[in-house]
């Protein structure tokens, strides 16, 4: 039967080529419209580290005088932590693994001579940073715990600054001469920068950002190295060194395994707040420490742009006024078909078969459209990938997003359809017979 | 024309007549929107600096020489930029310029008391104080960035410093008016809390490297105080067509200068792409409007097209016969063009509601200010003109049915 409604349709089709053109093209331009926003939203809202990020957790104090007043546009001082706050998490150790860390750029004098110097972005961390995050190495390893506490001058560089410095030979045991001092490269890891950059300050451009080097977060504070991101101090008058109890600067992650450990490392910080409130240093309500794991945590950042979400709704408004359209034409076309319909009503067809056959037809059209939208959504993502956005290279299709397209296609052409055929369907048998 | 005849035939088509209104609607609700949208963000990028825009161009330098006397340095590279034929001034600044996004502010005070009542609200809202922008520069700023000195003077050669606060500033005229509203800001004292700065001079415009909102994004000051880092954006004034050429020119001269330093490539711009730069945004969702609404009006216009010929492949017998018993060519055209005019003025008085609604929804998530009503009969004009536009080919079709159809069966 299935076979047959299919030839039905594509006669009925060809019959009107025009009108099923313009039908197709209206479904095409609506879907491949809404396709290339929602792509875009889907890699940017993505999970960037699949299959871990259910562990992953960062802990947020809020170490605030009461009468602290933030300026409508500036960084809020909690996104961040305190180097004493920082130093006190690390140390309780309440977490199956727990890291700070802050992102810098540092001077590279290259030891050969055919590299001018240049500055290049890493990251300053804690030990546990490369098991914490699962940073995959092709040489060597990261550093211990005894390295943090002895600031020992080591190196973890990325797999592409190690070929730039030192081609295809072995990085591992070289000296590099970073930030105007000497460190020694103990690892190399493999391409490796989750999209968005989630353990990163939200001041860069986490989409495209990507760490080169690695080394021990108290040799950046030790030597005073640059820190990139914000450095919000909340006291006028303070020194605003990094290890100053009144300036945020760090980001802390934690990997907690179970809800038990959550729940526990939840009471954790809000007991840490309430000791350090006792002591005088905190003002503000101990509750108002938190937890987000990595998701919430993205989402409390809101990386996606305003424009982006204004895109998408223009998009789906564009498929919405595109989808009436359809409905007009085809219960313009369906009905047209009266005399036919009420023939093979009246030779025993019943009103399901006569349903189940426009909608075949229906379905043959959002199959077409759905194509052309796969298309139209390749070109409009092609040109999303031209512009200088720093989300723009993520713009690609994936296998989930083009069976969508077409899914999504289908689904609105066959809701289209719904309206169209039903009422078709309802033509009396014979009745339009006497017309003829 | 009557009226009737098409209102009795369209009560046969409701269903169809419904969705077509409804497609109207829709369309004319989101092309005022979409238009209204395009407006704000064409005024947004087409905002003056205050400065010879086309004329400019910079390149930033970072020297990496440890215990580098970055005074002589900036002295020395400065002769050497002069020097480039087709400059005709140059300067450095620390780092901020109109829409580079590297900005430097600070809260300052009109006087005393105002101060005391920022401290004492621990804001500066509502106290007098006002949180401008900072420009810094080595003598010749005014002359070389081309602003329009409005009154007052430019600085003396002993006021500038390296270190420390000078004790002069020249603000905008914007920035005047805040502090000091209805009298003359040329004389008077801002106090930052640490120090006081005289107002020698005010230049009609000056925007701020990072805009936030059209009331504040003129509030900027420019001090005589130069820059003290090792590193510095040179400001280079040129004809337009040689920035490039003197953009190249520069690096190799600096680099000839001393070879201790880092020039960025992308940080060796033409003023005119620091603007775009920073517009970028707005200038790809310009684009992207217009596209749709583009699109919008041509799928309107196809099922308008579309749908006008299915009704006169269905009416062919029915014309025929009203062509048979007298009526015109004319009559038939014209019957169809009212037709449609019925649909799309019922659509559009939709719309508008709709478009009203819409911006209201636009308004409270996404800062989008109020539509202005005279877009709304603009709408209007445009779907008009379309639904006319699509329907002509299928009407005109309609009217050369011949009345002898009225005597063949179908």
């Amino acid at each position: 039967m299935f076979g047959y409604y299919l030839n039905l349709a594509l006669h009925s089709l060809k019959r009107t080529p025009i009108l099923t053109g313009l039908m197709v093209l209206a479904i095409g331009l609506g879907i491949g419209a809404s396709m290339t926003m929602l792509t875009v939203l889907h890699v940017m809202t993505d999970d960037p580290m699949p299959g871990r990020s259910a562990q992953l957790y960062t802990p947020h104090l809020d170490p605030l005088p009461l009468d602290h007043k933030r300026r409508g546009d500036s960084p809020d001082p909690t996104d961040d932590m305190t180097w004493p706050d920082a130093m006190a998490l690390l140390k309780a150790h309440r977490a199956v693994r727990q890291a700070a860390m802050s992102g810098g750029s540092l001077l590279l004098r290259p030891a050969r001579a055919d590299l001018r110097p240049f500055y290049v972005a890493g990251r300053y961390a804690t030990a546990d940073f490369f098991a914490l995050f699962g940073v995959p190495f092709e040489r060597g390893s990261g550093w211990s715990a005894a390295d943090d506490a002895a600031s020992a001058h080591v190196v973890v560089l990325s797999e592409i600054l190690a070929r730039k410095l030192f081609g295809t030979g072995t990085a591992v045991g070289q000296t590099v001469h970073l930030g105007e001092h000497d460190f020694r490269v103990i690892g190399v890891t493999a391409d490796w920068a989750p999209k968005p950059l989630f353990y990163a300050d939200q001041t860069g451009t986490q989409y495209s950002d990507a760490d080169l080097f690695f080394l021990p977060l108290s040799v950046a504070v030790d030597e005073k190295f640059q820190v990139n991101g914000n450095q919000s101090g909340w006291v006028k008058g303070d020194d605003n060194s990094l290890t100053s109890a009144n300036m945020s600067w760090l980001q802390f992650w934690v990997q907690l395994d179970t809800p038990a450990q959550v729940a526990a490392y939840r009471q954790y910080l809000i007991d840490y707040s309430a000791q350090q409130k006792a002591l005088g240093r905190f003002q503000r309500p101990p509750t108002n420490a938190k937890l987000y794991n990595l998701m919430g945590w993205l989402a409390h950042e809101n990386l996606v742009p305003n424009d982006v979400d204004l895109q998408l709704w223009l998009a789906l408004g564009f498929l919405f006024v595109c989808m009436v359209n359809i409905v007009a034409l085809l219960l313009a076309k369906f009905l047209r078909r009266g005399g036919e319909i009420s023939v093979r009503r009246a030779l025993g067809a019943r009103r399901r078969d006569i349903f189940v056959q426009l909608g075949i037809e229906s379905a043959l059209i959002g199959v077409a459209g759905g194509v052309l939208g796969v298309a139209i959504a390749q070109l409009g993502l092609w040109s999303i990938r031209q512009r200088p956005d720093d989300y723009a290279k993520l713009a690609q299709m994936d296998v989930s997003m083009l069976l969508g397209t077409l899914a999504l296609a289908v689904l609105a052409s066959v809701l289209a359809g719904l309206l169209p055929a039903w009422r078709a369907c309802h033509v009396p048998p014979a009745l339009q017979l006497k017309g003829g | 024309m009557q009226i009737r005849p098409i209102l009795s035939t369209l009560r046969h088509h409701k269903l169809t007549a419904i969705l077509l209104t409804l497609q109207v609607a829709f369309t004319c609700a989101i092309v005022c929107n979409v238009v209204f949208m395009v407006a704000q963000r064409v005024q947004r990028i087409s905002v003056p600096t205050g400065i010879a825009e086309n004329e400019l161009s910079a390149i930033h330098s970072r020297g990496i020489e440890k215990g580098e006397n970055v005074q002589a340095r900036h002295v020395a590279d400065l002769a050497a930029l002069r020097a480039i034929p087709g400059v005709r001034s140059a300067v450095a600044v620390s780092y901020s310029l109109p829409l580079n996004q590297s900005e430097s502010s600070s809260g300052m005070c009109p006087s005393k008391q105002a101060l005391d009542r920022a401290i004492q609200r621990n804001s500066i809202d509502g106290s007098g104080c006002v949180q401008p922008a900072l420009y810094d520069g080595t003598p010749g700023l005014i002359a070389t960035l081309g602003l329009h000195l409005a009154a007052g003077r430019d600085f003396l050669p002993d006021e500038y410093v390296s270190k420390g606060k000078p004790a002069v500033a020249i603000i905008t005229r914007a920035l005047a008016q805040k502090l000091y509203p209805g009298r003359s800001a040329l004389g008077q004292s801002m106090y930052d809390g640490d120090n006081f700065f005289r107002v020698v001079g005010i230049v009609d415009t000056l925007l701020r490297p990072a805009l936030s909102k059209p009331g504040v994004d003129g509030d900027s000051m420019i001090w005589p105080q130069r820059p003290d880092g090792s590193s510095v954006t040179y400001v280079l004034r040129s004809a337009p067509q040689d920035r490039q050429r003197v953009l190249k020119a520069a690096e190799a001269a600096l680099l000839q200068a001393s070879s201790n330093r880092i020039i960025d490539p992308k940080q060796m711009q033409t003023y005119t792409q620091i603007r775009n730069a920073y517009f970028q945004r707005d200038t790809t969702m310009i684009g992207l409007l217009i596209a749709s609404v583009l699109g919008l009006l041509f799928v309107t216009a196809l099922g308008i097209a579309g749908l006008a010929n299915f009704w006169v492949q269905q009416r062919t017998r029915s014309i025929g016969i009203r062509r048979a018993i007298g009526a015109t060519r004319g009559d038939i055209l014209r019957y169809f063009q009212t037709e449609n005019l019925l649909i799309v003025t019922v659509g559009i008085v939709l719309g508008v509601l709709l478009a009203v609604l819409m911006n209201l929804l636009l308004m409270t998530h996404y800062e989008l200010p109020r539509l202005p009503l005279w877009y709304l009969p603009i709408g209007a004009a445009v779907l008009w003109a379309l639904g006319q536009l699509s329907v002509l080919s299928p009407a005109l079709r309609a009217a050369q049915v011949p009345p002898v159809v009225a005597t063949r069966s179908v």
